[in-house]
């Protein structure tokens, strides 16, 4: 073992030496390098963290919910419904919603309005998002009037404006007593949004599901388990449709590589020239360039990797976080919470090592077999 | 579900695969029917150069096949949330019909692509390259097995259609989301204990003589050993092992104790087991050329080299399970 070592050792010492005399095209694929793996680790770290702080934010949200359907359009829950579910053995909890969108035209953005008890807020006040309270310029204590889409106007005060940690929730939320709200919206009495239903067992959730839409055909279940795959999978698709977009630039990159390492100068050929002369076999000619091609990948993969860890986790992803996040008047600010996970870079690795490597074997092959002799005489 | 990154990845490696050794299938026929290390011809010496290359090309072609089925395993892991009923690996492979065969093709060419490298790599350590026609011939039966390999994983992955709402219906949609039974189910716990330490034993024994005495005799020990010793712990995993690390007497699968709740244990039991097998197997299959003048010397010292990666290998997977075992809380067997 230890002459291999040694050996493998010495062609990296040299390896390294003779990257570092062609200072210059080393750099320039170095850095082309570098930027590729930016670009697509930052997005697989960009689109993770966005999949993990969605399960996050639905691990609080209840486990199945019930809309009514009228034509296969959702509709209101008429009275007595919640009384006709009766009970279900494992659901813990079942809570008629109130819930809706109001169009402000001062900001030309949609808020959610959402009743609570008036437990937690009096008639006539609101809790108010964040982004909502900075769109509009709102402190506890102040008085903001919205137009009620029967034409009346209504007078609320800011009990608390909502904490920024939930920002990504409760960006556009406005939370009013529930009076309030059937007054707002002019709501018929008895009737309701949707249902929540809390179910503590999740073995038990498909079979929840399964009685309730025996017991209300005209509704449908809507599970929590269903609403984080399909986020998990919408993000996976953008991922992949960016990935896919981004081909063109792998494709590019392999190219570059390719032309960077077929084009050798007559100084390397002569390098290599002498080297055979001496004794170096192909193989060793090869394993040298294959030495030289994983310096330059594993260097390009570290600084890109890391590269776009910050650009992610600490300035918010601006390369593509149009693409990957969506869109919104009153658009969430929030931090992503860094996660870093070992699929995501093993993915990396395929998409950048492995074209790489693949478009530098035939030149480096075509610089092995040069004759001492064809070069030396030239 | 084409669009998921990882899968993507797979892809790619696979149909990368196939298209290099098929790019090298032709020149491989020219080795085979032209090949004469005694001439002095062009043509020999243009070949002898190519040989160079589709070496190297294919040594990175089955290295990356070797990485792949790292990745799929660990893909298949965390699909898992895409599916109703699926848990992890087992769910996800159980999605369509291919999922299994899919998996075992990827460890069968994982396993050749071994035992290729071993063959090249002694191969390439003699002078006059006397088995450059096999390794081609071998190379040819390889691509087969390749394609099968690309074309039952697109069949795999094109046929999972992830249980995601569609606007129109919520849970019904995926309401007959069969429950997928994840237990694979595995033998009594006591005969599995006893072929699972007598399968390793046989395997570390058959190493270390072969690392000691290398001979043709030890080597294909070695080779039958290792198969035999691989298939014992995967029966032991399935049987016992993994019962002990969930702690929870039901529990079979094979692919749970890869996940971050069980401390990533999967991973240090399987990559040693796998690389001593591959190992143990590589070392097998060079032996039918022990008998070439020009190898005499060289090839007992890598196969004994290998039988010793093998030992060790099974070594530590053996003490691994065997602490996993002993540390658990489970109790399986009375005294």
């Amino acid at each position: 073992m230890r002459p291999w070592l040694e050996k493998q050792l010495h062609l990296i010492d040299f390896t390294l030496v003779s990257l570092a005399r062609r200072k210059t095209k080393n750099v320039g694929l170095l850095l082309a390098y570098t930027l590729i793996v930016f670009v697509l680790a930052s997005l697989s770290l960009f689109t993770h963290a966005l999949r993990s702080e969605a399960s996050y934010v639905l691990a609080g949200s209840p486990e199945v919910i019930l809309q009514r359907m009228v034509a296969g359009r959702h509709d209101l829950i008429p009275a007595g419904y919640l009384e006709r579910i009766g009970r279900i053995r494992g659901v813990q909890k079942k809570e008629g919603r109130l819930w809706g969108y109001y169009y402000d035209p001062v900001v030309n953005a949609n808020y959610t309005f959402m009743a609570r008890p008036a437990s937690e807020v009096a008639d006539g006040t609101i809790m108010v998002g964040s982004a909502l309270a900075r769109e509009r310029g709102l402190a506890p204590g102040n008085t903001i009037s919205f137009r009620s889409y029967a034409g009346k106007l209504f007078g609320f005060t800011v009990a608390a404006v909502l904490s920024p940690d939930s920002e990504l929730l409760s960006a556009d939320l406005v939370l009013l007593s529930e009076s309030d709200f059937r007054r707002f919206f002019e709501y018929p009495e008895g009737h309701y949004t949707d249902i929540a239903l809390s179910v503590a067992n999740p073995q038990e959730v498909r079979t929840v599901a399964a009685k309730l839409s025996a017991a209300l055909p005209d509704s449908r279940p809507i599970l929590r388990e269903e609403v984080l795959r399909t986020y998990q999978s919408l993000f996976d698709w953008r991922e992949g449709i960016v990935l896919t977009v981004l081909a063109g630039a792998i494709l590019a990159f392999a190219i570059l590589a390719w032309e960077k390492a077929s084009g050798l100068s007559a100084e390397e050929r002569r390098e290599i020239g002498i080297l055979k002369a001496i004794g170096w076999e192909t193989s060793d000619v090869i394993r040298m360039k294959v030495w030289e091609g994983l310096i330059i990948s594993l260097t390009a993969f570290l600084l890109g990797g890391i590269a776009a860890y910050v650009q992610v986790f600490h300035f918010g992803a601006a390369v593509f976080a149009p693409v990957l996040k969506g869109w919104s008047v009153l658009y969430p600010r929030f931090t992503l919470v860094p996660a870093v996970d070992g699929l995501q870079i093993a993915t990396l690795f395929f998409f950048t090592v492995v074209p790489y490597t693949a478009a530098v074997l035939v030149p480096i092959w075509r610089a092995a077999i040069t004759d001492p002799d064809a070069v030396m005489r030239a | 579900m084409l669009f998921q990154p990882a899968i993507i990845a797979l892809l790619l490696a696979a149909g990368l695969a196939v298209l290099m050794l098929a790019g090298a299938a032709p020149f491989a026929v020219q080795v085979i029917r032209h090949w004469d290390i005694g001439s002095g011809s062009e043509r020999q010496l243009a070949l002898e150069r190519r040989t160079y290359l589709f070496s190297t090309l294919l040594a990175f072609v089955l290295v990356a096949q070797l990485a792949a089925l790292l990745l799929f395993v660990f893909n298949a892991d965390r699909l898992a949330a895409m599916f109703v009923g699926a848990m992890c690996a087992v769910g996800t492979l159980n999605v369509n019909a291919w999922g299994f065969p899919s998996l075992l093709m990827q460890i069968a060419v994982f396993f050749l692509a071994a035992m290729w490298l071993a063959l090249n790599h002694v191969d390439t350590l003699a002078r006059d390259y006397p088995m450059v026609r096999v390794k081609y011939a071998l190379l040819l039966l390889l691509l087969p097995v390749l394609a099968v390999n690309f074309w039952v994983e697109l069949q795999y992955f094109l046929g999972l259609k992830a249980n995601v709402i569609t606007s129109c219906c919520g849970s019904l949609f995926s309401g007959e989301g069969k429950t997928i039974a994840a237990e694979a189910s595995g033998m009594e716990p006591q005969p599995a204990l006893v072929l699972f330490y007598a399968g390793l034993a046989l395997a570390i024994g058959a190493a270390l003589w072969h690392w000691r005495r290398a001979s043709r005799l030890s080597g294909y020990a070695t080779l039958v050993a290792s198969a035999a010793g691989f298939v014992a712990s995967i029966v032991g995993v399935l049987s016992f092992v993994s019962l002990y690390i969930y702690e929870h007497p039901h529990h079979h699968c094979p692919f749970c104790i890869l996940k971050p709740e069980y401390d990533y244990q999967g991973y240090a039991l399987y990559v040693p087991l796998f690389l001593a097998t591959a190992a143990g197997l590589g070392a097998g299959a060079m032996q039918p050329f022990a008998r070439i003048a020009s190898l005499r010397a060289v090839l007992p010292r890598v196969s004994a080299r290998l039988a010793g990666l093998a030992a060790a290998g099974y070594t530590v997977f053996a003490a691994l399970a065997t602490w996993f075992v002993l540390h658990s809380n489970l109790i399986l067997i009375e005294h």
